[in-house]
């Protein structure tokens, strides 16, 4: 059995901590994209795009995000489609990520007065015009802050991922526990790790609340 | 022919009928004031003339460019058709020549170096040509109206809709946004206007329209409509607002 020194312990669950990392980046920038076309479908004028993209939402925000790890996972698999678990842990998270941020992001829309909508309808600007120019510059200063707060629901989420075998930092972590036989130590590490992850992006938003509730 | 034709505009909101059978011809360079108690419709009738309100049934011809209750593409419409409203409705993220400059950019595709030289003339048109990179919390209501009128004059539409637009103002800054509006009427701009401000109303108009429950109810030069109010309705409304 080889052992394992303190160092080891900390480095091993830092490479780990890369993957984590990585997931975080492709399911929050994957889920910013399918979330700007949920949020346009959702705000859409024709109404079974908006039932659809509401079901959407409704069913990505109502169920355990490992239920939804483990039917894209194993779902994927029983159409004939055997994907990595990378891939799987990617899709699922960037879904997950897309309801909820079009969610954020309808609100922020919706807080942007009606007045605007009316000027820059009587200005000639076509609705794709208006979001372009008009309303989503101002909705994105609503939203900076609880969308940098959601993030680190996301870096949080990428956890259950271990459950479908991909190694990231809570997989390291239990499989450096079997290894050392001392979960107290390694999975505090682990916590506090998340917690390196996560602190900067809360004080982050934090500050950005302040910003932009005092600016224009 | 009039620049601006309404035929037979009836409208409801939900069972309740806003507009019951409204005919109206504005003619070029014209001044034109909607009056009458508030819910008699005539907010919504200047709205439905740019197509902000939807009407179920009658017809809207804007010089030469008509739509009807079918009709969804409006554009071709509101490109004749400008309008400033009671609340200023500035993009709060724009400076003040951004903000004139926005449409003729993105609608007219005009280029850039058009486009400065557009927003100079249409702020200095308002007053404002030493404003132009001030954002509108930066401005007082008086001004920000202003910035509004430039940028919709910056379409260079046809007529103008001006929907009480010194409404939300305090009462020191009337007089400045008061005095653009009367500038454009002596410019020969077509103005079709919802106002409280009677005596204005009453110098720079040349017609009066007094709405009452959806209708048309009076009509005339301001000096008819003041001195001898035909209806008991008008009488009373003139009365009320003394």
């Amino acid at each position: 059995m080889v052992e394992f020194a303190f160092s080891d312990i900390v480095w091993n669950l830092l490479l780990a901590l890369r993957w984590t990392a990585l997931l975080s980046v492709v399911a929050f920038i994957g889920g910013g994209a399918v979330g700007l076309l949920v949020l346009l479908a959702r705000l859409s004028s024709r109404r079974w795009l908006r039932r659809l993209t509401r079901g959407y939402i409704e069913v990505f925000q109502g169920t355990p995000l490992l239920m939804q790890l483990f039917l894209t996972f194993f779902g994927l698999s029983l159409v004939g489609l055997d994907v990595p678990a990378w891939l799987a842990a990617g899709l699922a998270l960037t879904l997950f990520t897309s309801a909820f941020l079009a969610e954020i992001w309808r609100g922020c829309v919706e807080a942007v007065p009606r007045g605007q909508w009316e000027a820059s309808s009587s200005l000639a600007l076509t609705y794709l015009e208006q979001m372009r120019w008009v309303i989503l510059p101002q909705a994105l200063r609503l939203a900076v802050a609880p969308t940098i707060g959601f993030s680190v629901q996301v870096v949080k989420g990428t956890a259950v991922t271990s459950i479908i075998g991909f190694v990231e930092l809570t997989k390291a972590g239990t499989m450096i526990t079997n290894a050392t036989f001392q979960p107290f130590l390694v999975y505090g590490l682990v916590a506090l790790f998340y917690f390196l992850l996560c602190f900067p992006l809360s004080l982050c938003a934090k500050s950005l609340e302040r910003k932009f509730h005092a600016a224009r | 022919m009039p620049l601006v034709d309404l035929i037979g505009i009836h409208k409801s909101f939900g069972t309740n009928p806003v507009l019951r059978g409204i005919d109206l011809s504005v003619h070029e360079g014209q001044v034109v004031a909607l009056i009458g108690r508030s819910g008699s419709g005539k907010s919504t009738l200047l709205r439905t003339i740019n197509g902000l309100e939807h009407i179920d049934d009658g017809v809207i011809s804007v010089d030469g460019e008509k739509i009807d209750a079918r009709d969804t593409d409006l554009r071709a419409l509101r490109l004749k058709v400008g309008m400033v409203f009671q609340q200023f409705n500035l993009f709060p993220h724009l400076t003040a020549a951004e903000n004139v400059m926005l449409a003729p950019k993105v609608v007219k595709k005009a280029p850039q170096a058009e486009l400065r030289a557009l927003a100079v003339e249409m702020l200095e048109k308002v007053g404002l040509g030493d404003r132009l990179d001030h954002y509108p919390d930066q401005l007082s209501g008086g001004q920000q109206q202003r910035v509004a009128i430039a940028r919709s004059l910056a379409m260079r539409p046809r007529v103008l809709l001006c929907d009480e637009v010194t409404s939300a103002l305090d009462p020191e800054l009337v007089a400045e946004v008061l005095a653009v509006v009367r500038k454009l009427a002596d410019d020969g701009m077509t103005l079709i206007m919802v106002t409280h401000e009677m005596r204005f109303a009453r110098e720079v108009c040349d017609q009066l329209v007094f709405m009452h429950q959806g209708r048309i109810h009076e009509s005339g030069p301001p000096e008819q409509v003041f001195s001898a109010p035909q209806t008991e309705e008008l009488r009373q409304f003139l009365g009320g607002i003394g």
